[in-house]
């Protein structure tokens, strides 16, 4: 057993909880610690990623119960991929909060911490439970997250956010008894050998089970009919908060491609490929929906909370097409959009605090201080998220494009992505026009002075759009090798033969 | 007993769907924790009824199954949790907005300026 895959998980619980007994410390050896650990934290993200790196699985099993019958957590490449983007996101946005968000409340440091942990179990277990056990961990932290900060407009949007999450919750809950009712396991890997295996009598309620699960991560991912809780309570919260939201949608999708290629995969007999009729259309429908908010959009931050759920469209169409090059593709986009999507909300922050009264409203307001930098920023950021070459988001787009097989499936996803990706410049160029350039004489009088740390972390994940370009080959590599990972569920199915590790008095 | 718990859990759910649907936070959280308590009920009979089992190996002739049991006590104290949370948050929604609303008000909000607000300032 490796205990570095604890590390991830360890970290930042550690440190979360040394927050909750420092309120009364001075506030720079909070940031300092809290800062750290975060750092700590992307340090471990990087090690698992070299670990995983060799293709192997490597199983911790929690309590030296082995598999099945004790909670195991996996590691592979798609894990640690995901512990990776994830570390590194919430690093930055961190980094951003240090300009005065964290002194709104006493818990900001504790909460973003536990955040970070209940993420890292998500992508860590390899239990349906475990899983249930994770969202509502990184869940409740979100709660917290969401409604911190001064004043009364993040009440009802939370309010709503929470509900709804209640209710998923819920039926996540159902679907888990549905399946272990059934199955009698609820390690991932052994449901993975059992279920195609069932009796033809038990197959319509592991089937209903599945489908109910679907419903679930689509709802934490905001597919369709799912997704209008999203923009406003994005747009709503703390920039840092809103930004490292943008991996949240993530979570639901990274179950999806976990549940739907290892349980429910090419291999699972009757229920081979279950629910994948279902992803592809929802997601263009998503893509339609972002593209439709996107350009109605108001405020920059709700611009650019419709953009999330466009891109988790076009993230699920990539995985919807079920092929191995679309999983690849889908796993380079996941990157690009991800940081992207967070960036520009720390950006839009930015730009909200040098207009004064009128805020991120894409409307016409006193000239910004440091408009060159934003501009800069602005461009980059809806170069990329548009899909324009020489960024990343073209090569993103370009990758899953070319994974659709010819045919009906072609014809959809070209013509609706195409479309969807104008649309986005569309709706850019209108917000960036209007806040950049439509500007009246003078400045506002308190304007919000760009710091090192907040021009570095929002720099940085916009930069990061650069950085996937240098480095795309060395990245496309991992997301291919990932992707034949994925497709190949015997390799995870070993993690069973897991021993428990003898003591020396045994 | 199947048929009365399946009765008991289908009354739960649905009266919880049902008050769920309700534009006020009050019915809204009655109907969540009943349909938790639905969930949990559904949850525990998926390790199959039966009266006098036990879960502790040499203790019984007929075992239960003891994981539905820890599942169920881990999902009441996450819905325990979330449920005192909400009742929180519906309670600061009441005070900010002096209305117990789900949308805050009763009418929908205008979110964006008027047309004339904002193109005024332009030169």
């Amino acid at each position: 057993m490796n205990h570095w895959l604890t590390a991830p998980l360890l970290i930042p619980l550690f440190g979360g909880l040394l927050q909750i007994f420092m309120t009364y410390a001075p506030l720079q050896l909070r940031r300092t610690l809290a800062l750290a650990t975060s750092a700590l934290t992307v340090v471990a993200a990087v090690i698992l990623l070299g670990l995983a790196d060799d293709g192997t699985y490597r199983a911790y099993a929690l309590g030296n119960w082995p598999p099945p019958f004790g909670i195991v957590l996996v590691l592979d490449r798609l894990a640690a991929l995901m512990v990776f983007m994830a570390a590194l996101l919430a690093f930055f946005c961190h980094l951003f909060s240090i300009r005065g968000t964290d002194e709104e409340g006493d818990y900001f440091h504790a909460l973003f911490l536990f955040q970070i942990f209940g993420l890292n179990i998500a992508f860590l277990t390899g239990d349906l439970f475990n899983l249930f056990v994770a969202f509502e961990v990184l869940l409740i932290a979100s709660y917290g997250l969401l409604m911190h900060g001064r004043g009364s407009k993040r009440t009802v949007p939370g309010l709503h956010y929470v509900v709804l999450n209640l209710i998923g919750s819920a039926m996540f809950l159902i679907a888990v008894g549905m399946i272990y009712g059934v199955t009698g396991t609820l390690n991932m890997a052994d449901l993975a050998v059992i279920v195609p295996e069932l009796d033809a009598e038990d197959v319509p309620l592991v089937k209903a089970g599945g489908l109910l699960l679907l419903v679930v991560f689509g709802l934490k991912a905001a597919v369709l009919p799912l997704c209008f809780w999203l923009p406003r309570a994005y747009a709503n919260a703390t920039a840092p908060v809103a930004g490292l939201f943008a991996v949240m949608t993530k979570v639901g999708i990274y179950a999806i491609l976990r549940v739907y290629t290892l349980i429910f995969g090419d291999q699972a007999g009757e229920l081979a490929n279950l629910g994948m009729d279902w992803i592809f259309p929802a997601a263009l429908l998503t893509i339609v929906a972002g593209v439709i908010g996107s350009l109605g959009a108001a405020g920059l931050r709700t611009l650019i909370a419709w953009q999330v759920i466009l891109s988790v469209g076009t993230l699920l169409a990539a995985v919807g097409l079920n092929n191995m090059a679309g999983t690849s593709a889908a796993l380079f986009y996941l990157l690009n959009t991800t940081w992207l999507a967070g960036g520009l909300f720390l950006l839009a922050d930015l730009i909200a605090n040098q207009r004064g009264t009128v805020g991120d409203l894409i409307v016409t307001a006193p000239r910004m201080h440091s408009r060159p930098l934003l501009g800069v920023l602005f461009l980059l950021g809806a170069t990329a998220i548009a899909g324009l070459p020489p960024l990343s988001g073209f090569f993103a787009k370009l990758y899953i494009l070319k994974a659709a097989a010819p045919g009906a499936q072609m014809a959809w996803l070209w013509s609706i992505v195409l479309i969807g990706g104008f649309m986005t410049l569309i709706a850019f160029s209108r917000a960036g026009s209007i806040v950049f350039w439509r500007n009246v004489e003078g400045h506002v009088d308190n304007p919000g002075k760009l710091t090192l740390p907040v021009s570095v972390s929002a720099g940085a994940l916009i930069g990061m759009t650069v950085a996937i370009v240098v480095l795309a080959a060395p990245i496309s590599r991992y997301t291919d090798a990932t992707a034949a990972q994925l497709h190949e569920p015997s390799g995870y199915i070993s993690i069973l033969g897991t021993k428990a590790v003898k003591g020396e008095g045994q | 007993m199947e048929l009365m718990f399946a009765l008991v859990i289908g009354t739960l759910t649905g009266s919880g769907v049902y008050l769920m649907m309700r534009a006020r936070t009050f019915p809204v959280i009655v109907g969540l924790t009943l349909l938790s308590y639905g969930v949990n009920l559904f949850l525990f009979s998926s390790g199959r009824l039966m009266s006098g089992g036990q879960p502790i190996i040499g203790s019984t002739e007929n075992y239960s199954d003891p994981l539905p049991q820890a599942l169920v006590l881990t999902a009441i104290v996450i819905g325990f949790a979330m449920t005192a949370f909400l009742v929180v948050l519906s309670l600061r929604s009441r005070a900010d907005t002096n209305e117990d609303h789900v949308d805050g008000q009763r009418e929908h909000r205008r979110v964006r300026p008027a047309p004339d607000e904002a193109e005024e300032p332009r030169k």
